[in-house]
């Protein structure tokens, strides 16, 4: 099968599995919306101070549940020895984890906008920079963070205590793009300062781990 | 090793440790500004040395192993990577030592300091994933991508982090036009940071020993359970 194909028959498969279980969107959204809880609870905040905050916030937020959904990506194919039928296909690797990177995408995404509206009520939020930038921020640090995770998440598969693990590797390599989104995010919501570098070295770190995922990703699942 | 060459190797190491303690404790002049706290510099920037020294042997351990799967390179990969993180310690605690007297602070957030203690996060984790993987093949292979991870991480991390602005001295050794040392100083720093690399390759060996010996031992109880 061609790259394209093996991506198509994948990323529907993982979706449809999504849409009639619903496991990962439903335990992230719970997870993220007791973050959200929590910390309201934990800071007495104003408009002005939430507005400061918020960046890094929804980011931790986001973060801490997207470990929910990797951690599963992976496991499901564990199931019926699916993942030694994928080994064992005539069809590109490569395709195989870009549809699982492109799966947690998309699962993130719909975190993202269904979370948007409860940050937005429970934090008074009003972005005093132009909207735009927040959608491009959301979607490239979503992407920075779904691109190792699913890597990782293949790392750690067959590992003592792969849930634990997950974190534990992630989130290290990611502090350097959480660190751009919550700056990015912040500057545009306080209209304090450019959100332009940060988006750039953004766009930067998604190509590098891309690309090294890409290329690497054939040895992680030989070496099961 | 040879346990004689091992000894001497130690002794060796030892002395010029030694020497190197003597002349930063009492050969080196006393800095005008900062006074005797200034000292524990001879200790500092050297281990900030090794450190990377230390960090980029890994990667290139890693990625050799990655293409020839030799058992040898891993055992180097995880001493150089634990090396690293013992000298990156040390780094991340003279610092503090010398911040309170001088900056009136501990610790603060800023770029230096905050890179360095996200290398150190990343490096620990290297060594955590370790421990949690069994089997020795798989072991060093996804050690060995974490590691290449790791490295490709480490110049995004210190361009991430320029955006705050900086409390660190800027270096003094090969900095700009105005810095530079007092002449004993200088001496005095070069044979610690000589002293301190001496001490790296010992332990570094050292390590690899050992790496190789419990590689061998797991052999053995592995042939030992299948008979």
């Amino acid at each position: 099968m061609t790259f394209g194909a093996t991506l198509r028959h994948t990323l529907s498969k993982d979706l449809r599995l999504e849409w009639r279980s619903k496991d990962a969107i439903n335990s992230m959204l719970f997870f993220a919306l007791l973050v959200v809880v929590i910390f309201s609870f934990s800071f007495e905040l104003t408009p002005e101070e939430s507005r400061n905050i918020a960046g890094g916030l929804i980011w931790v937020a986001l973060l801490f549940a997207a470990v929910v959904a990797l951690n599963q990506t992976w496991a499901r194919e564990l199931r019926n020895q699916v993942l030694d039928a994928y080994r064992i296909a005539p069809a590109p690797l490569e395709s195989l984890f870009f549809a699982k990177v492109l799966g947690n995408f998309i699962f993130v995404s719909v975190l993202e906008l269904l979370m948007t509206p409860l940050f937005v009520v429970f934090y008074n939020l009003r972005s005093v920079g132009p909207i735009y930038e927040l959608v491009i921020v959301s979607m490239l640090g979503n992407w920075a963070l779904v691109v190792n995770g699913t890597f990782f998440g293949a790392i750690s598969l067959r590992t003592r205590s792969r849930e634990v693990l997950l974190p534990l590797i992630l989130f290290p390599i990611s502090i350097p793009a959480l660190l751009a989104m919550v700056n990015a995010t912040t500057a545009t919501l306080t209209g304090e300062g450019s959100a332009h570098l940060p988006l750039v070295f953004l766009a930067v770190y998604d190509v590098v781990f891309t690309v090294v995922g890409l290329f690497l990703f054939e040895t992680v699942l030989q070496a099961e | 090793m040879k346990p004689k060459l091992f000894t001497i190797f130690a002794l060796l190491t030892l002395t010029l440790l030694s020497w190197g303690l003597y002349e930063a404790l009492i050969g080196a002049p006393t800095e005008a500004t900062m006074g005797p706290i200034q000292r524990i510099f001879y200790y500092h920037v050297p281990c900030a040395w090794v450190m990377f020294m230390c960090i980029p042997a890994n990667f290139v351990a890693s990625v050799i192993y990655l293409m020839k799967r030799n058992m040898a390179l891993d055992a180097f990969a995880v001493s150089t990577a634990e090396v690293g993180v013992v000298f990156c310690t040390i780094v991340l605690l003279t610092g503090p030592i010398w911040g309170r007297p001088v900056w009136g602070i501990w610790w603060t957030w800023d770029a230096r300091l905050t890179s360095t203690f996200i290398l150190w996060l990343l490096y620990v984790s290297y060594l955590l994933l370790r421990t949690l993987v069994e089997e020795p093949d798989r072991r060093a292979l996804l050690s060995s991508l974490f590691g290449i991870f790791a490295f490709l991480d480490v110049p995004l991390v210190f361009g991430a982090i320029r955006w705050w602005r900086t409390q660190h001295p800027s270096p003094v050794i090969m900095g700009g036009a105005n810095s530079g040392l007092e002449p004993t100083m200088k001496a005095v720093f070069f044979f610690s940071a000589f002293a301190m690399h001496v001490l790296m390759v010992f332990l570094v060996l050292e390590r690899y020993n050992v790496e190789k010996m419990s590689d061998e031992v797991d052999v053995l109880r592995r042939e030992l359970e299948a008979a």
